[in-house]
């Protein structure tokens, strides 16, 4: 069984922090992975408009990319790449018009049905190693740390590609403990955090990110666990504003999921280019002392 | 400000349209109201989607451009999820969207973004918004 990884775009520039932590991960648990040696942005949403179909091509074409190294599945870490490969897969295994359109289209590729298999990384971690020996690897656990996983909108919705059938989700919840933390679930773990409208409406979007960040901490939560590099943005990365507009109380710490495994698997900090989130994030870490980055970055 | 609904609207091609472009039959829609509970953006909106789709049943195209929902919604499919009526709303709000941008008007307009924006967002940021909002 071969893997493949498909990466997206922002992991390789504004969420290295993401992909570095997870990648130095992999090669800790033995994953035999590989990058997609080609591969174009997947146009990180889902074309919704029923006769839209030329945006399904570019997903669909990373997805023959992995066919054609032999994979059958293709991994991701990015939840919004996740839902966008996921959903093209699906509307090529089971949309027989659209498929033989879009086929027909890319006359110079290989006919695609579904094939491949897309699976977000949290859903690798929990089906093909399994908590158990990821457990085992487990040298720093994260004690004391009371964290609080969001979930955001593309790991669960729509129904037909969520990571775990709809309901109460609990694979970030059992993830985390694996790790050694205190989880925290709380009510707006899978609110929108605004997505892509902190662009266009940001009062709106600043409005449920704060919303977020408020549940969290009300919960008892020291920090967020995320998933998506637009919902850091929105989570992290505007906390100032929110702070600036006395829409949020105090600063969140956030952390993507993979910084915590390499962590918990004892890869130490440098590899989870705390640098990249914000300094209060990594100031938690050392307050538990838990690897985070070197004191330059924190002072 | 009154709303007329005649049979002009109700015959209009606007209800055809968006039944199309979203692949929803909109009269399975009885207003209860679950999807605007659901909405994230809710407390943002002047006409929460119940409104829209009534509006929407009855061809008021005018009306339905003018409340912006569409623009404010950010395709969460927390609506699309929750409706008792299995109404995909999220693929109505995209058909909605879909109707004004292939007028050939845009939302956002990339080329007005300050740079400072442009730099610190991340890629997925732009390429969704632009995805959502530009024609
Ligand atoms: S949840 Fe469904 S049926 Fe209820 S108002 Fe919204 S669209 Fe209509
Ligand atoms: S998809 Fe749009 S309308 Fe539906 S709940 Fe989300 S933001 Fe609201």
């Amino acid at each position: 069984m071969k893997i493949s990884y498909y990466p997206g775009c922002t992991l390789k520039t504004k969420a290295k922090n993401l992909e570095d932590a997870a990648l130095a991960s992999m090669a800790a648990l033995e994953v035999d992975f590989e990058e997609l040696p080609r591969w174009n942005c997947c146009g990180a949403v889902h074309s919704l408009a029923d006769d839209d179909l030329i945006h399904h091509v570019a997903p669909v074409r990373d997805l023959i990319r992995a066919m054609e190294r032999g994979s059958d599945k293709v991994v991701t870490l990015c939840s919004m790449c996740y839902n966008t490969l996921a959903r093209a897969n699906l509307l090529m295994r089971d949309d027989e018009v659209k498929r033989k359109t879009i086929n027909d289209f890319m006359d110079e590729e290989k006919d695609y049905h579904g094939e491949v298999e897309v699976v977000h990384f949290l859903n690798f971690l929990r089906d093909e190693v399994g908590w158990d020996k990821l457990r085992s690897k487990i040298k720093v656990p994260l004690e004391g740390l009371k964290l609080a996983p969001y979930y955001g909108c593309t790991l669960l919705r729509p129904k037909n590609v969520s990571i775990e059938p709809p309901g109460h989700p609990k694979i970030f919840r059992e993830f985390l403990e694996v790790l050694g933390a205190r989880v925290i679930d709380f009510a707006a773990s899978t609110l929108c955090c605004g997505s892509y409208q902190i662009l266009a409406n940001p009062e709106a979007a600043e409005t449920v990110a704060a919303t977020i960040l408020e549940g969290g901490i009300n919960s008892g939560a020291e920090a967020l666990v995320l998933s998506c590099p637009l919902c850091e943005f929105n989570l992290s990365k505007k906390q100032g504003d929110l702070l600036q507009k006395n829409m949020l109380s105090q600063e969140v710490p956030t952390y993507y999921f993979t910084q915590l495994l390499a962590i918990a698997l004892g890869l130490g900090g440098e590899v989870c280019r705390f640098d990249l989130n914000d300094k209060i994030s990594a100031e938690l870490l050392k307050s538990k002392s838990l690897p985070s980055c070197d004191q330059a970055i924190l002072t | 400000m009154p709303i007329t609904i005649s049979e002009k609207t109700i015959k209009s091609d606007f209800i055809e349209k968006v039944k199309k472009l979203s692949g929803q039959n909109i009269h399975k829609c009885f207003q209860c109201g679950t999807c605007g509970g659901a909405c994230p953006m809710s407390g943002q909106l002047a006409t929460l989607p119940r409104k829209i789709m009534r509006m929407a049943q009855f061809g008021l195209e005018n009306e339905v451009a003018e409340s912006k929902t569409f623009w404010t919604c950010a395709s969460c499919h927390s609506c699309s999820v929750t409706c008792p009526r299995g109404i995909d709303l999220a693929k109505v709000m995209e058909a909605l969207r879909q109707l004004s941008l292939r007028k050939n008007v845009n939302y956002v307009e990339p080329s007005k973004l300050p740079s400072e924006t442009v730099k610190e967002m991340p890629q997925i940021a732009m390429v969704s918004c632009f995805r959502k909002m530009t024609s």
